[in-house]
């Protein structure tokens, strides 16, 4: 049973669903960073940075200041994310190829980078490839340039997996994308700052103790 | 008179052989050059090894190209094809090599063999699985991997508007690998929605100079479908 569905059904508290997650991580985006989204609940954050707060998006496929999803009749064919969607430019954006695109991710030209990950260790290692699986070629993207090009990384992802093991972890169980790259993790339970002594809690859902919030976590959570 | 402008996709690739490299544009649907790749189907090449971004998307260009059996090996950040599962059933198959390249890698590897450098050191893959047989040095301290230079024999180029010079334009994210692997090719060939007179791009706003081009085919196809 997934930690989502355990707390709908018998806990005292209420998980983050895609939606909150996306909110809670766009609240600490400051205006002026220059922010590059991953595919999935990352992507979901531009629309919850408020639209008075200049925030600039970074698309690795050539495009800086990213507007939101345009409506189904004004889709223009020529302009996606790299995540393959249909996206707008807002005013002050601008195109480039790709090699300039990895120079603003490897030259450090990005504030943030926002990623997916399948676990992150206690030491800031991500994981989000794998190489694990016969049925599917491996595939990495641009996820190992973001994660050590940008200023910091942060990562979004479910606590737990889908059979309920932590996915905070005091080692990777998947190949790496990047070791010691994690600044921050938000996870649909609670917020941590990766740290020399492990993983730091800044926040968690309302109702949830800490003794339930360290059984599903893989690592010590220090307070 | 300079004119880079051929009348046809069968004069445009003509003298493409077994076993080219071949870089190939495009980022998803955008910037493809489809017409081009059904060309290169319709000539009969094989034992191709492609360098592209994505494993082609929907059912033609690249998607038919390996469909076809006619690529050995793909170099490539993200082997997927949007609503496909041609390529991986050709790698679980094992007719098909792979080399895993990060995005940023593949676009450095690429620029790098048009600007003449022959290798160079990033941070990228450090620590990883794609770090293993690659030489590593320090600098001030830190670890970096030396990636070498990724030249073609061919790049297939997707440009908006070109003129006989070869001088390019190139719409919104349609720009993607297209610029620099046309740098990087010892024959570049493009297909253009538009030709222009020439004198009638602005010198301000062309991407590629005329001078990384050799031959341009005229194929307004519109949009990007996909």
């Amino acid at each position: 049973m997934s930690a989502e569905t355990q707390g709908k059904q018998q806990l005292s508290y209420i998980p983050l669903d895609r939606t909150g997650l996306a909110r809670r991580v766009a609240a600490d985006i400051p205006e002026g960073w220059v922010v590059n989204l991953g595919i999935g609940v990352p992507t979901l954050v531009a629309d919850y940075v408020p639209a008075d707060r200049e925030v600039i998006f970074h698309s690795e496929n050539g495009v800086l200041g990213i507007g939101p999803k345009p409506p189904e009749d004004q889709i223009e064919r020529w302009l996606i994310n790299a995540g393959k969607q249909y996206v707008t430019l807002r005013s002050g954006g601008s195109y480039f190829h790709h090699a300039d695109s990895f120079a603003m991710i490897r030259g450090g030209h990005l504030d943030l980078c926002v990623l997916g990950a399948f676990e992150v260790s206690e030491t800031g290692d991500i994981a989000n490839w794998t190489t694990l699986s016969t049925e599917t070629a491996p595939a990495v993207g641009g996820a190992m340039d973001l994660a050590v090009g940008a200023q910091r990384l942060w990562v979004v992802m479910e606590h737990v997996t889908k059979d309920g093991r932590p996915r905070l972890v005091q080692k990777c169980s998947y190949p790496l994308t990047a070791p010691q790259a994690v600044k921050r993790v938000y996870t649909n339970l609670a917020t941590f700052d990766i740290t020399q002594d492990g993983f730091k809690l800044l926040d968690m859902v309302p109702g949830l103790t800490l003794t339930e919030l360290q059984a599903v976590t893989e690592g010590r959570i220090i307070c | 008179m300079i004119n880079k402008i051929v009348r046809s996709v069968a004069e445009a690739l003509d003298g493409v052989r077994d076993g080219a490299l071949v870089l190939v544009g495009g980022f998803g649907a955008v910037g493809q050059s489809n017409q081009l790749l059904e060309g290169l189907i319709e000539t009969g090449v094989r034992d191709l090894t492609i360098v592209a971004n994505n494993a082609g998307y929907g059912n033609v260009g690249l998607a038919r190209l390996l469909k076809l059996e006619r690529v050995s090996k793909i170099i490539c950040s993200f082997p997927r094809i949007a609503g496909s599962t041609t390529f991986e059933e050709l790698y679980k198959a094992n007719k098909i090599a792979l080399e895993l390249v990060p995005q940023g890698t593949l676009a450095e590897r690429i620029r790098a063999a048009g600007a003449g450098i022959p290798a160079f050191y990033t941070a990228t893959g450090v620590g990883t699985e794609l770090a293993k047989g690659k030489k590593s040095a320090e600098f001030d301290g830190k670890t970096y991997l030396l990636e070498t230079a990724l030249k073609g024999d061919i790049a297939l180029i997707e440009a908006w508007k070109a003129d006989r010079w070869g001088n390019l334009t190139y719409r919104q994210s349609g720009r993607n690998f297209n610029p620099i692997m046309a740098t990087a090719a010892r024959t570049t060939i493009v297909q253009s929605q538009h030709i222009a007179e020439l004198g009638e791009l602005d010198p301000e706003t062309i991407v590629t100079p005329g001078i990384f081009v050799e031959r341009v085919v005229h194929i307004p196809h519109g949009d990007p479908q996909g």
